[in-house]
């Protein structure tokens, strides 16, 4: 059996592109591809946003905007949630930063099957096409709710019941797919191809977290393409494995003895690993950053990992404390809500350990490490409500309210939102050689941080108030009192300046890009390999003639007797320029 | 740190230390780790469908089918219950039987012979969707049964069927392709520098293709 060690092998260049097309659109370069990827996300990413002002001026102010029919406000609800977690979260931070940091941190050449990974790129494009292609089709695009339930998800009275459904499963299956193709890849290049010296325990977390999140992925993504599957018999060939003996506007329908809970089990034993396919990476990113804008070692490095798999093993045994309404045993209800509340030991050992990295470190507080900081308040804060969900007594009055709708923000939306852009403004110098306006930045953060609070915390008390979520209008519910209204209102308003604020975001890239200083090769004075490149920005292969030797862990900041507060992953300690230098240490080579 | 790593390490520490190493995890190459790692998602999809037989069956309101009554082939006219499945099962694990002979046969580098039974294989991959086809046919055209329902009662049986052998069928359909292509390309000397590794990647594919059907075989025609 032949077996190719890549890291002794000179650089061998079997796909340097010769032509325009094959080096941007056509390429076969992670970097590319990466980028490729991001740009596509952000801009759904940005379809989204635009839904979610539209659904909140209607519910901020109903009735001012005439095309919002009720219909219409399910419809962009469903859009919005179904892009903002699978097409924006999930592609961005696999796709995209996945992508792009697994072979620069882990000092190989590229993905080890180029082509299957630009194939998860154009697929990935193809299913947002059809994604939203089903804007522009006769009934509009499904306004089931992102868990697209059956039957109400393919009965007549559905908004975008036809082809508003077909599309969206069909575009699921096609993102699985790419999906599939890029993760394989993943996994393979971290555990196949990581350069000498980079054992498993020297990764960065961000590696880790993009790695356990892909694993997840490759798991639970079966459950969603098998329902869609067969959610997609259901609507076209009239099968009953979801439909029971149901009316439609009056009419009997042609269904018998199918199983609309079977639906929600295959759902959510997708959905809620998907919770953490979007989480780990940021957990992982948002590790890196702290830690290097604290000029201090990772607090708990192990425990860091190790936290990071039981949280990615247990996301697939907790599924169903998303049905706690839905009709279940109770044992099994006692059951989901252990399993749920045990999740919280090795979060908390996460926060706790941000915390301490934190903690008597050398803070430089950059725009990334705002972010950051940002990101363990909302993700604190998410995380506490979900004990509140997690219990089934406490869960079964807060169902479906604006309690849950905030809880899902705080903990899945805005943080790893706020990590993302920790991440970009953190990475922004490598992938593009010039740093980002500082001062735009930090007036990024300030208006996105403290209006993201004052959007879902008032939520979290509109919910407690009784207002169900996905309501089109509120009408004159005599149990709510008028400060409930008055918050609505406020809440639009915060959402209004939120948006506006990403605009400064688009703005700074695009002034960067085009007038920003070059910046400095590393500028964050960072230990990991991907600002240790030959050329900043990296260039095709990467590394040059030779791969980088790794001899110590990722997060050397600080060390003491040495001259500089950061040593980098490839010198050995005789290449390290020392004040005073320590004995040798058992761990080192 | 110092004080701990005096003491010789347990079982368990030597184990991470020891899969955690630098470079290669498992001792395989890329490709073959990641059919394997493909097929472990494929088992998830195949596992989540046969669940969902199952509870789709649990829950049914009709009477479910006799399935050996179903299932039945009429030969010299005496109703033999199971032996057309027999027969596909036969041959599908005798086309698995083929495929190793071919990964032994491309190891020793001896191409033709690799290449006929690749070729041999396939063929019993064909002749199996033949088969499938032939039972299909059957089920529709004689017996009347459709996915939105059959005169033997629960619909599900009809919907279910179809839709997990016509997923397995296509993985078949599929695999068939996948071990033409290959032949082909070992019988024209594509691999002859970068060694035959890619019969046996081929074989992994095959090989769990057969044992799915097994799952299927008894799930479906033994309950």
């Amino acid at each position: 059996m032949t077996h190719i060690a890549l890291a002794d092998e000179d650089f061998k260049d079997d796909h340097h592109p010769k032509t325009f097309y094959g080096k941007y659109v056509w390429s076969l370069d992670h970097k590319v591809i990466a980028v490729q990827y991001s740009c596509t996300a952000l801009f759904v990413g940005l379809v989204a946003l635009v839904l979610s002002v539209l659904m909140r001026l209607q519910l901020g102010f109903p009735d001012t905007l005439g095309f919002l029919s009720p219909g219409v406000y399910l419809q962009y609800v469903t859009m919005h949630g179904m892009i903002m977690v699978v097409y924006l979260l999930t592609a961005l931070l696999l796709g995209g930063f996945g992508n792009y940091m697994i072979p620069l941190m882990l000092g190989t050449r590229d993905m080890v099957f180029p082509t299957l990974n630009m194939l998860s790129f154009w697929f990935y494009l193809v299913s947002v096409i059809v994604l939203l292609a089903s804007f522009f089709v006769p009934g509009g695009p499904t306004g089931a709710g992102w868990t697209i339930y059956p039957p109400q998800a393919i009965l007549e009275g559905t908004p975008g019941a036809g082809w508003g459904i077909y599309l969206m499963l069909i575009s699921l299956g096609i993102f699985i797919i790419a999906f599939t193709m890029g993760g394989l890849n993943y996994i393979t290049t971290i555990l196949q191809a990581r350069t000498h010296g980079m054992t498993l325990m020297r990764m960065p977390l961000t590696i880790w977290g993009i790695f356990i999140a892909t694993i997840l992925g490759l798991f639970a993504f079966p459950a969603l393409l098998v329902s869609a599957i067969m959610m997609m018999l259901d609507a076209t060939l009239g099968t009953s494995f979801f439909m029971p003996a149901i009316m439609s506007l009056g009419e009997p329908m042609d269904h018998e003895g199918g199983s609309p809970l079977l639906f929600q089990h295959l759902f959510w034993f997708f959905g809620h690993p998907e919770v953490y396919i979007v989480a780990l990476p940021a957990f992982g990113m948002v590790s890196d950053v702290l830690s290097i804008h604290a000029r201090k070692n990772i607090f708990g490095y192990r425990m860091m990992v190790w936290a990071i798999v039981i949280i990615g093993g247990l996301s697939f045994i907790v599924w169903a404390h998303h049905m706690y309404v839905s009709g279940m045993n109770p044992y099994f209800g006692f059951f989901f809500a252990t399993s749920t509340l045990i999740i919280a030991v090795p979060t908390a050992i996460k926060v706790y350990n941000w915390v301490l990295t934190l903690w008597r470190g050398n803070i430089q507080l950059t725009v990334p490490m705002l972010f950051a900081i940002g990101f363990i308040f909302t993700f604190t804060h998410g995380g506490m409500s979900g004990l509140f969900l997690g219990n089934v007594i406490v869960d079964l009055p807060l169902s479906d309210t604006f309690f849950v709708v905030a809880h899902f923000h705080m903990v899945m939306g805005v943080s790893p939102i706020l990590v993302l852009y920790a991440s970009i403004y953190h990475w922004f110098p490598l992938i593009s050689g010039k740093q980002l306006h500082t001062g735009m930045g930090k007036l990024h953060f300030w208006v996105t941080f403290i209006g993201a609070y004052s959007i879902f915390l008032p939520m979290h008390y509109i919910g407690i108030m009784g207002v169900p979520r996905r309501y089109y209008a509120l009408g004159d519910a005599s149990y709510l009192p008028q400060s409930v209204h008055t918050l609505n209102e406020n809440i639009t308003i915060a959402v209004i300046i939120v948006a506006l604020a990403q605009l400064i975001f688009l703005f700074n890239v695009f002034w960067t890009l085009r007038y920003g200083p070059k910046s400095e090769r590393n500028p964050w004075k960072a230990t990991s390999l991907e600002w240790h490149t030959p050329n900043v920005p990296p260039g095709h292969g990467n590394w040059g003639d030779k791969l980088p030797v790794v001899h110590r862990w990722a997060y050397d900041y600080s060390v003491p007797g040495a001259k500089e507060d950061y040593i980098p992953q490839h010198l050995t300690d005789d290449e390290v320029e020392w004040d005073q230098r320590p004995e040798k240490r058992e761990d080192s080579e | 740190m110092t004080s701990q790593s005096n003491k010789p390490l347990g079982y368990w520490q030597k184990m991470v230390v020891d899969w955690s190493a630098d470079k290669e995890t498992f001792q395989v190459s890329w490709g073959k780790l990641m059919m394997w790692i493909f097929l472990v998602g494929d088992t998830f999809i195949f596992s989540i469908f046969l669940i969902a037989y199952m509870k789709v069956r649990m829950s049914a309101t009709a009477e479910w089918p006799s399935t050996s009554d179903v299932f039945a082939l009429e030969m010299f006219g005496v109703y033999v219950p199971l032996l057309l499945i027999a027969i596909m099962t036969f041959i599908l694990i005798t086309s698995s039987g083929t495929m190793a002979m071919a990964v032994n046969y491309a190891y020793q580098g001896k191409k033709k012979v690799t290449f006929w039974l690749m070729m041999a294989t396939a063929f019993l991959g064909l002749v199996f969707v033949g088969f499938q086809v032939f039972e299909w046919t059957k089920l529709i055209v004689d017996y009347g049964i459709r996915p939105w329902g059959n005169p033997f009662g629960a619909e599900q049986f009809g919907a279910i069927f179809f839709m997990i052998t016509g997923f397995h069928g296509l993985h078949v359909t599929g695999g068939v392709i996948y071990i033409f292509v290959v032949a082909l390309k070992v019988r024209r000397g594509d691999y002859d520098k970068r060694g035959f590794q890619i019969v046996e990647i081929t074989g992994l594919y095959w090989h769990f293709v057969d044992l799915v059907w097994v799952f299927i075989f008894a799930f479906f025609y033994l309950w």
